[in-house]
């Protein structure tokens, strides 16, 4: 199945995409995306997308199930919410890629930025470049692989999200700190790493995660708020 | 000033609750916490009154002539609006916050009265889905249970940017209320304090919102209306901003608009009253063209028919009740008053949410006072009171000689003091006077 953004619209593909049956695999390829938005969202079947171009905000948005590539760049909120799936970006990403998603694995190819993983609540991410501040805020599950760098105030307020890092961590947020890199975080990351793509070594990469100090309110804590 | 006895007088600055306040803070460190709405006296719609018909207006008979009460909501653009009995429906309020028995009761009352209920922060339970016939489901930045599934099953979308009890402000559900079910429908560790942002993480600004918007219509195929709800401060800018931003409906929360847990200075400082919120409302949409085509909702101390017919007469399509309808399950019942000794307040004062204690099974997760609230008696309990709203508010309509409580106008009202005119837009009783319209 086969569509072209300079005859058809959004809509058109996302409500073919929505028509597309939920028992079988269907591949499909969307040509000549020029920052279009919204594309490929809410999707709730096992299909195979290919999007060739740039795409805007939003893109694989609740994503569930289906294995989508973009073969571009991609603007804010990437893959956001997304709960199950796999969404491959061969560009870079803006901000915001994969806030509060739930499951699936993200893959960015380039450089993430700003507040990549956001409330994440148990996507797995795996960024090949670096990621821009306030990554991870407020993080609660799933892992964020950083293979480059990460900017300011990494995993700010964090829950129980795991992060990795390869680069230099230009600081901590409230309650982020160093961990110790225990064998079954090794596992871990070397299963992301692995199913990403990478042939990084995990030995080389740092863990974080959250102090747990900011879990409950404590007047004592204010300066951290 | 209160005097005990004579000579004992009590400083209007420095109150008995004001140096309570002041020894509560020096005891403890922190600031208050607590439950429901702002509580001070501000201009509300007590100020304002209607002109029944007589030599030149026309009254419709009670009891025998018609006087609609129906609204339909979400018909800008989605296939599906909602159509409802009453203007009247049910605020959202959150799983967690509130028990499920509470939730069930909610969507079984607002079943009965043929309204709508909404979720809240937290997700969807299936128990609310289930027994409410027309849900709208919130989509809020702390996107706790939010999933893609429950979004299809909804009837309506409600993107909150903020509440009238706090706007600007995001929200705590302190670790007490965790419970298992709680901390598992927000993917967080049970018993902690949980957190929700006062910003939504993927979007910044109008501009960035549209686009949200329409994901949304995407991912729902553009079936279902899709609201903005904003906490009443400068609601003519956000009003504007929100149409523009392609909003079906609307929700504007004045400052007496409750809430589950949030700073006790929070609640009383910030915000407009709701009486003040609707003409600046009503006006963007008016200079837009887009009056009752993109329906206004208005909560924040609704309690009577009155209050209803004075904000359909204000220029509102429907309106919102949140803290009513807790009273109206049994919230502050009298029958709980030795309870509510035990844990210090009192029924009728009741606002500790944030405890989990509550003696009506109402804001608390515990499973044995939670057990105390039947939800089927409790759901009949608010349509019996929705329907009291309902009937209230037709009452006036007729007087003033309206088919439809829709047809209420501006020039069904007066002021009584000059707050509220100047607020309302309406003259003050017994003049023509409308202070910054009408001369000075």
């Amino acid at each position: 199945m086969e569509f072209d953004l300079k005859t058809q619209t959004v809509r058109d593909v996302n409500q073919a995409l929505h028509d597309l049956p939920k028992d079988q695999e269907t591949e499909v390829v969307v040509n000549n995306i020029s920052g279009d938005h919204n594309l490929a969202v809410g999707m709730d079947q096992p299909a195979k997308i290919t999007l060739n171009g740039h795409a805007g905000y939003y893109c694989a948005g609740m994503n569930k199930e289906a294995e989508i590539v973009v073969n571009g760049n991609v603007g804010q909120g990437v893959a956001e919410n997304m709960m199950s799936g796999k969404v491959h970006i061969k560009g870079n990403a803006s901000q915001s890629a994969a806030a509060t998603a739930h499951g699936g694995l993200l893959v960015v190819d380039g450089d993430a930025a700003a507040r990549c993983g956001i409330s994440m609540k148990g996507v797995n991410i795996v960024v090949k470049g670096s990621v821009g501040h306030m990554s991870a805020f407020m993080g609660q599950a799933g892992c964020l692989v950083v293979c480059g760098d990460a900017g300011d105030a990494l995993g700010d307020s964090l829950y129980e999200a795991h992060l990795y890092v390869k680069g230099k961590v230009e600081s901590l947020g409230a309650d982020c700190v160093q961990k110790e890199m225990r064998a079954e975080h090794i596992e871990e990351l070397s299963a992301l790493l692995k199913q990403a793509g990478c042939d990084d070594n995990p030995e080389d990469f740092t863990r974080y995660g959250s102090g747990r100090n900011l879990y409950n309110f404590k007047v004592d804590n204010t300066s951290a708020y | 000033m209160t005097m005990e006895k004579p000579g004992l007088i009590e400083s209007a600055t420095f109150s008995r609750d004001v140096i309570n306040e002041i020894q509560r803070a020096a005891d403890t460190g922190i600031y208050d916490i607590r439950g429901f709405g702002a509580k001070r006296k501000v201009p509300h719609f007590d100020d304002l009154l209607f002109l029944g018909a007589s030599m030149s207006r026309y009254p419709l008979e009670g009891y025998r002539e018609k006087c609609g009460t129906d609204v339909i909501l979400g018909t800008r653009f989605a296939k599906k609006p909602i159509k409802l009995d009453t203007v009247v429906t049910i605020a959202g309020m959150s799983f967690g916050a509130l028990s499920a028995n509470a939730k069930e009761a909610l969507g079984r009352g607002a079943n009965i009265a043929g309204t709508s209920t909404t979720t809240g922060d937290g997700g969807m339970t299936p128990e609310e889905r289930q027994n409410s016939k027309t849900l709208v489901y919130q989509y809020l930045p702390s996107r706790y249970g939010m999933n893609p599934d429950d979004l299809r099953k909804a009837d309506a979308i409600e993107v909150v940017l903020g509440q009238g009890a706090k706007p600007g402000g995001g929200g705590m559900l302190l670790g007490q209320k965790i419970t298992d079910r709680v901390a598992k429908m927000r993917t967080l560790p049970k018993g902690i304090d949980q957190r929700s942002a006062c910003r939504h993480p993927d979007w910044t600004g109008p501009d960035d919102l549209a686009i949200k918007i329409q994901e949304l219509r995407e991912i729902t195929d553009w079936q279902v209306p899709i609201y903005i709800k904003v906490g009443a401060t400068r609601t003519y800018y956000d009003v504007k901003l929100a149409v523009k931003a392609g909003a079906d409906v609307i929700v504007v929360d004045g400052m007496q608009g409750g809430t589950a847990a949030t700073q006790d200075v929070f609640i009383e400082h910030v915000g407009i009253p709701t009486m003040a919120a609707i003409p600046q409302a009503v006006r963007a949409l008016q200079e837009m063209g887009m009056h009752r085509k993109v329906q206004l909702i208005v909560s924040g101390g609704i309690r009577s028919g009155a209050d209803v017919a004075k904000c359909m007469a204000l220029g509102a399509d429907a309106v919102a009740i949140g803290t009513a309808a807790l009273v109206a399950l049994g919230c502050n019942h009298p029958k709980w008053d030795d309870e509510y000794q035990k844990i210090g307040s009192a029924a009728g004062f009741y606002d500790d949410y944030h405890e989990g204690k509550c003696p009506a099974g109402i804001s608390t997760q515990d499973p044995d006072l939670a057990s105390r609230l039947d939800p089927v008696d409790a759901g009949r309990r608010l349509a019996n009171y929705l329907n009291v709203l309902t009937l209230e508010a037709q009452t006036l309509a007729r007087a003033c000689g309206k088919s439809h409580l829709h047809n209420l106008e501006p020039e069904d009202l007066v002021a009584l003091n000059v707050e509220a005119a100047a607020m309302a837009g309406v003259p003050l009783a017994g003049t023509d006077w409308i202070p910054g319209k009408s001369g000075y």
